[in-house]
């Protein structure tokens, strides 16, 4: 095997030469650090985005405000960086919260096998079968009280966040399970797992310290490639009105509101649409990039063919 | 084969019922229940006659009871009645079920009429500009949000130029062929744009994967002309792919027309499960979702049975 620093070295090249990643990825960069830094440009900017002024509603760009103010009269520009602040978080922390479940799950169907796998399996064909949106619909709507959660967090500010990355985590787990099945199958064949078992290592120490780090790429590469969709499902959600909810605002619900005001004002339809679009399509360029660079097996046959 | 397809039936109809449990289940747990409504629509209701109502209704009794006893009527085909409609569930779910199949149906042949030529042409010539071209329009047909190409074709085809209805299916006092026709085609666009790159995709991996095959440079070596090779050997070969895909895509669709339903305010089964959800039409909201999951289940199973038929080496044990 080569030493670590080469295959990382190899990696990066690898990805480097692959130009719609790269900018696409400092695309990301750039707008998570903006987003990131939405409080400091509003201090800069001499403005506050949560302050309503109805007597500057729907303007025009100006200087104070370079894209203009919503139906509520806040600047647009500071209320789309806020926005991508919850899009962008929402759509890493479901992407990870999905991949934990489905690694969990692949790696117990993988190496458990019979009736267990048999289940699983079976369990995670339904899920992918099932017309998504609509059950979503109801997850979204479910009272978090009847749940048992404590009043406190059920009506906190942050519930609606937690929520979605809950329900993307109930929901899309499938992929990254199916590859951490296959690839766990192929892998506890192998000397090094059949030697841990015949040292007496645990099945759970046998899964998390001689498999899992063997499927680090293609985990990466799944959860990269679904970020852009948990994204999507997001916004479409909020959209609906039951997704984000206020205070908290993503770009999916701000379109939610301009829905009313598109003949008087399109900007507000237009910019944030404008940004999920533009950030999918990076998320899922650089999750091709990744996929290129990592697993170059899927590279060689693209080129094949 | 047939046992094969027998064995996917019955795991169909296991997620069927795990699926009318989960629903049911999940159903209970929104906000409101039917004995509030009552509540804020009676304020002389005591809490005797409120005990005596949950009994009646049978919402005192645990979950699996009541699930068995709705489970034991809508297998009679009795799904009670429709809050929000004062009708039959069933009854209500029909015309809106006719409109989904018309504007699905009719957005399926649209995207498959533009994203199967694509990929062949995308396929025809690998790296191509054409190829590159297509590829790029169906990447971002893939990471386009629906609901806001659709408000963008609103702004431009509806608010802007005024040419089409911005939603419903039909004007007040019109309702002829051409004025439906007039309001399904900005939500047919929108449905077309968002899934057309999918397809491609697939039809463009597909035809590449077969033209690399043993029997195409057979075909090549014996002098077919390309044209030949194309639609005679290769296409029916990669349509097994392309038919699996686009039949298991159907619950994806189904989502899709939801977004787009919604939004054009067009009532089909998607705007019906969303207004029923948020109305608290509970009786409505579960015959609905289990409609729209049989009909997914159904269409992957066709999708199974049409993958063997298409492709005789296919051989189910």
């Amino acid at each position: 095997m080569m030493p670590r620093q080469s295959r990382a070295a190899l990696y990066t090249r690898r990805f480097a030469q692959n130009r719609p990643a790269v900018l696409s990825a400092l695309l990301l960069l750039a707008l998570a650090y903006a987003s990131l830094a939405s409080p400091l440009i509003a201090a800069l900017m001499a403005q506050d985005p949560s302050v309503v002024d109805l007597y500057h509603r729907i303007a025009g760009p100006s200087l104070a405000h370079p894209l203009g103010t919503d139906e509520l009269g806040r600047d647009l520009l500071l209320r789309l960086l806020a926005g991508g602040r919850i899009s962008l978080a929402v759509g890493i922390m479901g992407a990870l919260a999905a991949a934990v479940v489905g690694t969990a799950i692949g790696l117990i169907a993988g190496y458990r096998g019979g009736l267990v796998d048999a289940v699983l399996m079976r369990a995670t064909d339904a899920v992918i079968s099932l017309p998504l949106l609509p059950l979503l619909i109801v997850l979204a709507a479910v009272d978090l009280r009847k749940l048992g959660l404590p009043p406190e967090l059920a009506r906190s500010e942050m519930a609606s966040l937690y929520r979605i990355v809950v329900l993307v985590a109930l929901v899309g787990w499938t992929t990254v399970a199916r590859i951490v099945r296959g690839a766990t199958l192929s892998l506890e064949t192998r000397d090094f797992v059949r030697a841990a078992v015949g040292l007496g290592a645990t099945p759970v120490r046998v899964m998390l310290v001689h498999i899992l780090p063997n499927l680090a790429a293609p985990i990466i590469v799944a959860t990269a490639l679904s970020v852009g969709n948990v994204i999507l499902l997001e916004s479409v959600l909020s959209f609906l009105g039951l997704g984000i909810a206020p205070p908290l605002a993503s770009w999916g619900a701000m379109l939610s509101g301009a829905q009313e005001t598109i003949t008087i004002a399109p900007a507000l339809a237009i910019y944030p649409g404008a940004l999920i679009f533009l950030v999918v399509v990076a998320c899922n360029l650089l999750g091709d990039g990744l996929q290129d660079a990592l697993d170059p097996r899927t590279l060689t046959a693209r080129k094949r063919a | 084969m047939s046992s094969h397809i027998l064995r996917r039936l019955a795991e169909s109809l296991v997620v069927v019922a795990a699926m009318s449990f989960v629903i049911y289940a999940l159903i209970g747990l929104m906000p409101g229940d039917p004995i509030d409504l009552m509540l804020s629509a009676d304020p002389h209701l005591t809490s005797a006659d409120v005990a005596r109502l949950k009994a009646l209704m049978g919402i005192d009794q645990p979950l699996l009871r009541r699930y068995g006893a709705w489970a034991a009527a809508a297998l009679s085909g009795d799904f009670g009645y429709s809050r929000l409609y004062v009708e039959p569930a069933v009854a209500a779910l029909l015309d809106p079920l006719g409109r989904s199949a018309l504007l699905m149906g009719v957005s399926f042949v649209t995207t498959l009429a533009l994203a199967l030529p694509l990929g062949i042409l995308a396929a025809r010539q690998p790296r191509s500009l054409a190829d590159h071209a297509i590829n790029l329009a169906s990447f971002a047909s893939i990471s386009l949000p629906s609901f806001w190409i659709g408000l963008m074709l609103i702004l431009v085809f509806a608010a802007g130029l005024g040419w089409l209805p911005a939603g419903g299916i039909a004007d007040v006092g019109g309702g002829g062929f051409i004025d439906r026709l007039r309001h399904l085609i900005l939500p047919v666009t929108t449905l077309t744009i968002v899934s057309f790159g999918a397809f491609a995709r697939y039809m463009r991996s597909g035809l590449l994967e077969v033209m690399g095959q043993d029997f195409i440079r057979t075909a090549r070596a014996k002098g077919a002309s390309e044209r030949r090779i194309l639609l005679g050997h290769a296409l029916r070969n990669a349509m097994g792919t392309v038919v699996t895909i686009v039949a298991l895509s159907f619950g994806g669709l189904f989502s899709g027309a939801l977004v787009t339903e919604t939004l054009f305010a067009y009532p089909g089964m998607g705007k019906l499960i969303y207004d029923a959800i948020l109305g608290n039409d509970f009786n409505l909201a579960l015959a609905a979702l289990l409609i729209a999951t049989v009909m997914t289940l159904v269409s992957n199973l066709a999708a199974d049975i049409a993958y063997a038929a298409i492709d005789p080496r296919i051989v189910y044990r």
